[in-house]
C-alpha cells in the first residue's frame, strides 16, 4: 500500500443505485503518480467506483453515496465543490472512443475553449503539446482540420487522450480504454500510459489481466461491489491473500 | 494544491440562466394549449348557456341573423364526411399499407413513401381545388345526365357530401398509411414465421396473424385519420357547398350538399356580428369537445394495445 | 408437389393489395399533374412580379408571395426558439417525470387540435385581446397562432433529434469539465443540427399549407406589407379567396402552381437534410 503522496483516498464509501447497492463499503488510498489498475469480474463495479471519482454518477437519476471521497485530501461531494473544476482536474477516458463530431483540432481545442482560453496561438501550442504527448502528432498533424470521426479506432482513442491531457488534468481515470481496439493500437496506448504516469495519477480499469500487470504498480480485485485485495501489482499476480482473488486471476471464474 | 472552490466566469452565468429559461420556453408551450381551452369555451359558452345545450345540438335550422342558432345540420354533415372518408380511405389505406410492409421490394417502396409524404405536405385548398374543378365536374355530370331522373332538384349541382368524402378520404391516406405500416411492421417476426411454417400462404398469414396482431395500431390510425377528416376546414368548404340543411332523401342524400362545423366558422367568422361571432365559438366548443373525446378514444385504444 | 396451388381469392387480394398502393401514387400524380397542366399556362414573369387587380381575379401575385415570406419568416423566428428549447428542456434538463408528462401531453394535445379552433383562439387572443399589441388582424397575429399550431411538430422534431446525439458525446463533454449549457450549446446540439434543421423546413411546409386559422387572424388584404403589424394574405388563402369568391380559376390554378413548386422544394430539402444526418452520424 502507498503510504505517502496519496492522492485519492476514500472512506466507506457505499454507492446505491435506487435500492440496488453496487458499491460496499470501499476504502482504498491510491498513490500520487502510480498506475493503479482495478480487476474484477463484469457488473462488479469498476466502472462505478471510477464514476464516483469524478461525480459522473452525478447526472443518473436515482443514485445515493454515502462515505468520502477525498481528492488532495478535500471531500469531492461537499456541497460547495465545484464539479467543473473536480472533472477538469480528473480527466476521464472512456470505454470506447468518443471524439466529438468536429476536427480532430476542435476536439483538443475543446476543452482549453471551455476554461477560457481564446488566444489563437496558445490554443495552437496546447493542441500540438497534447497530441504529442499521446503520441498522435506525427499521424495526423498534416490535417488537423479532418473530422476526428474518420481516424480508426486505436487514433480516435489516442485523441481523446489527447483531449483529456489537453485540460492539464492531474489524474487520468480510464475506464477499459482498450477494449475496443486491435492488439497493436492496445500497445501503443500502453506505451503511452507508461509515459504518463511520470506526470499523472493514472487509475485503468480492465478485463485484461495481462495489461494490469504489464502496466500498473498497484491493482485492486473487486467482486460484487467489494474491494476483495488491494495491493502492489507483483502481490496481487504472485502470492494473492484472498482465496477469491487467486481464483480469478487463476482463470477459475468469472 | 489546487482548490475545489467555483471559478467565476461569463459561461457559469449562462449555464445558471440556461435552465429557468429552458424552462419557461416549456411552460410557455404547454399553456398554449391552457389558454386556447380557456379562451374557446370563455368565448363560447354562454351562449351554449343562454338557449341550452340540447335545443342548440339538436336545433334543424342555423339562421344566425334571426338569432335562431341549431347545429344539427352541421354536425350531420361533419359526420357524413368523415365516416364517408373513411369508409373510403381505411380499406384503401390499410391495403396500402399492407403492399408497403409485406409485398413491397425496396425499390418499389422508394417510389410509393415518398409519394406518400408528399401526398401528406400538400395544402387543403390544391385538394379543395382540384375536388373544386375536378371531383363536382364529374359530379355535376352524374347529377344532371345519369341520376336526373331520381335527384331532387337542389342536389344537382356537384357540391355534395360524397364529393367532400372523396377528397377527405385522399387528405387522410398519409395518416392511415404511415401509423398502419408502423403497427404492421412492429408485429414480431416470429408470429409470421410461425404462420408461415405452419404452411399457411402468405396472404392468410397477413389476414390472420398479422393484422389481427396490430389491430390496436390500425385503431389507432383509424382514430387519428377521424380527427384530421374531423378538424379539416378548407378542402371541405371548397367541394360540399356549405348549405346548412338536414339531407333527407336515404341513400341518394350522398348527392347533398352540406355544410361542415369548421368550414361555418371559417366562412362567417369574416362578417360576423357580436353574438353571431359567441355562436361560432360555441361551434368550436362543440368542435372542442368531439375531438377531446375522441383522444380519450385513441388513448385508451393505445393504453389497451401497451397492456395486451 | 411444390407447385403454387391456384387460389382465386388469394390473387384477388395480391391484386388489390397492388392496386392500392398504386392508386396512391397515381391520385397523387394525377392531382399534381392536373393542376400543374392548368395552372402552368398562366404563370409567368409578370404573375410573379406584378400586383392584383380587381380583388386578385386579375394581374399578379407579387404582394402575396412577399406576404407569404414575411409570414413564415415571422412564424419560424417565433416558433423555432420556443419549440427547440422546450425540447432541450424535455430532453437535457428533466428526467422522465411528472413535469415532463404534462408538459408533453400539453404539446401533443395541441397536434390534435383543428386549425380553425387555433384561428378561434387567436381570434378572440391576438386580434382581439392584444389588439394594442398586435393592430388586430396582422402578420403578427397571423404569425403567432401559426407558432401555436407548428410548435408541436417542432418540439417532437427537435426532442427526436436530440435523442440521437450519442450519450457519449456528452459524458466526454463533461468530463472535461464543460458545465451542462457548455455541453447543450457546443457539442450536443451542433450534432443535432440537421435533425432540427429538418423540424423547421417541415413546419415551414406547415406554415404554407395553413390556411384557415388565417381566415381569421391574419386579414387577407391584397396590398403589399408594409409592415409586421398590417394585414396580409399567404398563397393559400390567396388560391383559396380567387377561387371562391372571384371564380377566377386561372388566377387560382396559376397560384398552385407556385404552391406546389414551393411544397416540392420544401419536401426535397426536408429529404436532403435527413440524409445529411443519416450520414454524419454513421
Ligand atoms: N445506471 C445504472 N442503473 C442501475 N444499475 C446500474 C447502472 N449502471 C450500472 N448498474 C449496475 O451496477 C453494477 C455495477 O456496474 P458497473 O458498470 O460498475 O460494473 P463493471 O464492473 O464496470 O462491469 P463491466 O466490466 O461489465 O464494465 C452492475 O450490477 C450494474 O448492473
Ligand atoms: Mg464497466
Amino acid at each position: 500500500m502507498p503510504e505517502k503522496n496519496n492522492k485519492i483516498i476514500t472512506e466507506n464509501l457505499n454507492f446505491y443505485y435506487g435500492k440496488f447497492q453496487a458499491l460496499k463499503d470501499i476504502n482504498i488510498k491510491i498513490g500520487e503518480k502510480k498506475v493503479t489498475a482495478f480487476i474484477g469480474p463484469s457488473g462488479c463495479g469498476k466502472s462505478t467506483f471510477l464514476r464516483t471519482l469524478n461525480r459522473m454518477n452525478d447526472l443518473l437519476g436515482e443514485v445515493r453515496i454515502e462515505g468520502k471521497v477525498l481528492i488532495d485530501d478535500s471531500d469531492i461531494y461537499r456541497s460547495d465543490v465545484d464539479v467543473v473544476t473536480l472533472r477538469k482536474k480528473m480527466g476521464m477516458v472512456f470505454q470506447s472512443p468518443n471524439p466529438f463530431p468536429m476536427s480532430i483540432f476542435e476536439n483538443v481545442a475543446y476543452g482549453p475553449k471551455i476554461h477560457g482560453i481564446k488566444n489563437k496561438n496558445t490554443l495552437q501550442e496546447i493542441v500540438e503539446k497534447s497530441l504529442k504527448q499521446a503520441f498522435l502528432w506525427d499521424e495526423v498533424k498534416d490535417d488537423l482540420n479532418k473530422n476526428a470521426l474518420s481516424l480508426s479506432g486505436g487514433q480516435q482513442q489516442r485523441l481523446c487522450i489527447a483531449r483529456v491531457l489537453a485540460v492539464e488534468p492531474e489524474v487520468l481515470l480510464m475506464d477499459e480504454p482498450t477494449s475496443a481496439l486491435d492488439p497493436i493500437s492496445t500497445l501503443r496506448i500502453e506505451e503511452l500510459i507508461q509515459d504518463l504516469k511520470k506526470e499523472y495519477t493514472i487509475v485503468i480499469v480492465t478485463h485484461n489481466m495481462q495489461q494490469a500487470a504489464r502496466i500498473s504498480d498497484y491493482t485492486a480485485f473487486f467482486l460484487n461491489g467489494e474491494m476483495v485485495e488491494y495491493d502492489r501489482t507483483e502481490n496481487i499476480f504472485t502470492k494473492p491473500k484472498d482465496k477469491r482473488t487467486e481464483d480469478y486471476i487463476t482463470g477459475r471464474f468469472g | 494544491m489546487k482548490k475545489l472552490n467555483k471559478p467565476c466566469r461569463i459561461s457559469q452565468l449562462s449555464d445558471k440562466i440556461a435552465k429557468p429559461l429552458l424552462f419557461g420556453m416549456a411552460l410557455t408551450a404547454f399553456s398554449i394549449t391552457v389558454l386556447i381551452a380557456f379562451f374557446i369555451f370563455q368565448q363560447g359558452l354562454p351562449v351554449l348557456g343562454e338557449y341550452g345545450i340540447w335545443n342548440i345540438l339538436t336545433g334543424k335550422s342555423w339562421r344566425p341573423t334571426e338569432g335562431i342558432y341549431g347545429i344539427l345540420p352541421m354536425i350531420a354533415g361533419t359526420f357524413y364526411v368523415t365516416f364517408l372518408a373513411l369508409a373510403i380511405g381505411v380499406p384503401f389505406g390499410l391495403a396500402t399499407a399492407v403492399f408497403l410492409a409485406e409485398l413491397a421490394t425496396e425499390k418499389t417502396a422508394r417510389i410509393i413513401r415518398p409519394a406518400i409524404e408528399l401526398l401528406a405536405g400538400i395544402p387543403s385548398v390544391i385538394y379543395g381545388l382540384f375536388g373544386m374543378v375536378v371531383i363536382n365536374e364529374a359530379m355535376r355530370f352524374i347529377e344532371r345526365e345519369i341520376l336526373a331522373g331520381v335527384l331532387p332538384p337542389e342536389y344537382r349541382w356537384g357540391y355534395s357530401i360524397l364529393s367532400g368524402g372523396m377528397v377527405l378520404a385522399i387528405m387522410i391516406l398519409p395518416t392511415i398509411i404511415n401509423i398502419s405500416e408502423d403497427a404492421i411492421r412492429a408485429v414480431p417476426r416470429s408470429y409470421k414465421e410461425g404462420a408461415l411454417a405452419l404452411g399457411s400462404s402468405h396472404i392468410q398469414t397477413i389476414l390472420q396473424v398479422i393484422l389481427p396482431s396490430a389491430k390496436s395500431g390500425i385503431i389507432s390510425a383509424v382514430i387519428l385519420a377521424m380527427g384530421r377528416a374531423l378538424g379539416e376546414t378548407m378542402a371541405l368548404i371548397m367541394v360540399i357547398g356549405n348549405v346548412p340543411m338536414l339531407p333527407r332523401h336515404g341513400i341518394l342524400s350522398l348527392f347533398a350538399p352540406a355544410a361542415t362545423l369548421t368550414g361555418t366558422i371559417a366562412l362567417e367568422m369574416g362578417y360576423a356580428g357580436p353574438e353571431h361571432r359567441a355562436a361560432l365559438f360555441m361551434i368550436g366548443v362543440v368542435l372542442f369537445c368531439i375531438i377531446a373525446l375522441l383522444n380519450s378514444f385513441a388513448m385508451a385504444a393505445t393504453r389497451r394495445g401497451v397492456g395486451k | 408437389m411444390l407447385t403454387k396451388p391456384k387460389d382465386r381469392k388469394e390473387l384477388l387480394i395480391n391484386g388489390f393489395l397492388w392496386a392500392a398502393a398504386f392508386l396512391a401514387v397515381a391520385i397523387l400524380v394525377f392531382i399534381l399533374g392536373y393542376i400543374i397542366l392548368k395552372g402552368m399556362g398562366h404563370v409567368d414573369l409578370e404573375f410573379l412580379t406584378q400586383k392584383p387587380r380587381k380583388m386578385g381575379s386579375e394581374g399578379g401575385i407579387f404582394p402575396i408571395i412577399i406576404g407569404t415570406v414575411y409570414f413564415v419568416f415571422l412564424t419560424i423566428l417565433t416558433a423555432a426558439p420556443l419549440g427547440v428549447g422546450t425540447a432541450i428542456y424535455l430532453n437535457e434538463y428533466t428526467r422522465e417525470g411528472k413535469i415532463t408528462r404534462i408538459i408533453r401531453f400539453g404539446t401533443e394535445l395541441l397536434a390534435g387540435i383543428p386549425s380553425i379552433i387555433f384561428g378561434l383562439f387567436g381570434y378572440a387572443f391576438f386580434v382581439v385581446l392584444l389588439h394594442d399589441y398586435t393592430q388586430g388582424w396582422s402578420l403578427v397575429s397571423g404569425a403567432l397562432t401559426a407558432t401555436c399550431m407548428i410548435l408541436p411538430t417542432l418540439v417532437r422534431a427537435s426532442e427526436e433529434a436530440l435523442k440521437t446525439v450519442p450519450r457519449s458525446y456528452r459524458e466526454g463533454s463533461l468530463a472535461l469539465g464543460a458545465n451542462k449549457w457548455q455541453t447543450i450549446y457546443k457539442v450536443v446540439l451542433p450534432s443535432a443540427l440537421p435533425g432540427i434543421l429538418t423540424g423547421i423546413i417541415l413546419s415551414i411546409g406547415r406554415a404554407i399549407c395553413e390556411t384557415a386559422a388565417l381566415l381569421l387572424t391574419l386579414g387577407g388584404s391584397l396590398l403589399m406589407p408594409e409592415s409586421i403589424f398590417h394585414g396580409a394574405r399567404t398563397l393559400s388563402m390567396h388560391l383559396y379567396m380567387v377561387a371562391m369568391e372571384t371564380g377566377n380559376m386561372d388566377v387560382a390554378f396559376g397560384t398552385g402552381v407556385v404552391l406546389i413548386a414551393i411544397i416540392l422544394l420544401i419536401n426535397f430539402t426536408a429529404n436532403y437534410a435527413i440524409k445529411k444526418l443519416v450520414a454524419r452520424n454513421r
